[in-house]
């Protein structure tokens, strides 16, 4: 899933100053899942700005509204009807949720409420962690299912750096070595040869350095 | 035993303080009350395990809410105590009393700006 965190209620707050009338969208998505921006998160956070501002003498309206998804047109289109009653849209969606209500409603600013952190999982209830950097060409077959790009702080490709010591990365004693993690589960499957095997460089146009990427089926497309 | 508490203190019954949830927290202070106290039983001695400490993570997480939207934390408060301890109960009822007292009414009611 997407990961993200909400932003700070003081930065949030700021962000809203100008504003009386307000929608705050959640997603259903994968941002509900982490906690940061489904149905709860939006109540919470709704509560909390209203507190805030009664507070200062300067009530505000909030609508409140959590969609199935905001990447997809179909649900962002659901606030059509009421949109035009309001000032702005505090999206509690990952970045691309934000973005998509910017695209569909012109007319009034679309406002980030979380940052959005990474593509990852739920290591336990409560915690998140990276798994995935979306470099555009997955090497996990050759990897023990480790991903040296994201669990490599150097992103490494053929085995560890020099900081690697006692299983532990040179950048934080907390994290694990990804190439130490890589090799200990390329033993466990008894490919150790694999290690052997280079892995050329990637092609990074793939990944972030080649624009923003497009994926295209035409048997889906209408 | 018929201990006084003060009248100002009203009673939500919960099966547990683990059902307390963060938003059950603000939405009181969104509505005007001047403190909340969570009472939970002593730690350790949760029915269902850890139901008091889930309710003092909530406590202290909801504290930083309040103070993020300038109400004062310290009118939230989590304490611990025993269903056989009635005259601790009424004694933290009288302490919270006092200190809502000392901090004025809720910002909310009075629209008087941030507090902290
Ligand atoms: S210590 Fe390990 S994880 Fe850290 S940069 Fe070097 S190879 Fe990568």
């Amino acid at each position: 899933m997407v990961v993200g965190e909400q932003k700070p209620l003081e930065e949030i707050l700021e962000m809203i100053e100008p504003y009386d009338r307000l929608i705050l969208a959640g997603c259903k998505g994968c941002v509900a899942v982490c906690a940061a921006g489904g149905e709860r998160e939006v109540r919470f956070l709704a509560s909390a700005i209203k507190t805030a501002r009664k507070a200062q003498g300067r009530e505000i309206e909030i609508r409140e509204v959590t969609l199935e998804r905001q990447c997809d047109p179909e649900y962002v289109e659901q606030i059509r009807p009421f949109v035009g009653q309001y000032q702005a849209i505090l999206s509690l969606a990952c970045g691309v949720g934000v973005q998509f209500m910017a695209e569909h409603y012109r007319q009034i600013p679309a406002l980030p409420g979380l940052n959005t952190t990474f593509v990852g999982g739920a290591e336990r209830q409560g915690v998140w962690v990276e798994r995935c950097q979306c470099c555009g060409q997955c090497v996990l077959h050759l990897t023990g299912g480790i991903c040296p790009i994201t669990r490599c702080s150097k992103s490494l490709l053929n085995g560890p750096c020099g900081g690697s010591s006692n299983g532990r990365c040179e950048i934080d004693p907390e994290v694990p070595c990804g190439w130490q993690l890589i090799l200990d589960r390329l033993k466990e499957l008894g490919q150790l040869e694999r290690y052997l095997e280079i892995i050329p460089p990637k092609d990074w146009s793939l990944s972030r350095d080649g624009g923003p990427r497009k994926v295209q089926r035409e048997d889906l497309m209408r | 035993m018929r201990l006084e508490c003060p009248p100002n203190v009203k009673v939500i019954r919960v099966p547990c303080s683990g059902r307390v949830e963060s938003f059950h927290l603000l939405k009181a202070f969104e509505s005007g009350v001047d403190g909340v106290f969570v009472a939970g039983c002593l730690e350790g001695e949760c029915h269902f395990l850890i139901g008091n400490l889930q309710a003092k993570r909530r406590v202290n997480y909801v504290k930083g809410v309040l103070k993020a939207i300038g109400i004062n934390p310290e009118r939230l408060q989590m304490y611990n105590l025993s269903a056989a301890m009635g005259s601790r109960f009424a004694e933290i009822c009288w302490e919270m009393t006092e200190k809502v007292k000392r901090l004025g009414p809720n910002p909310v009611k009075t629209g008087r700006g941030k507090e902290v």
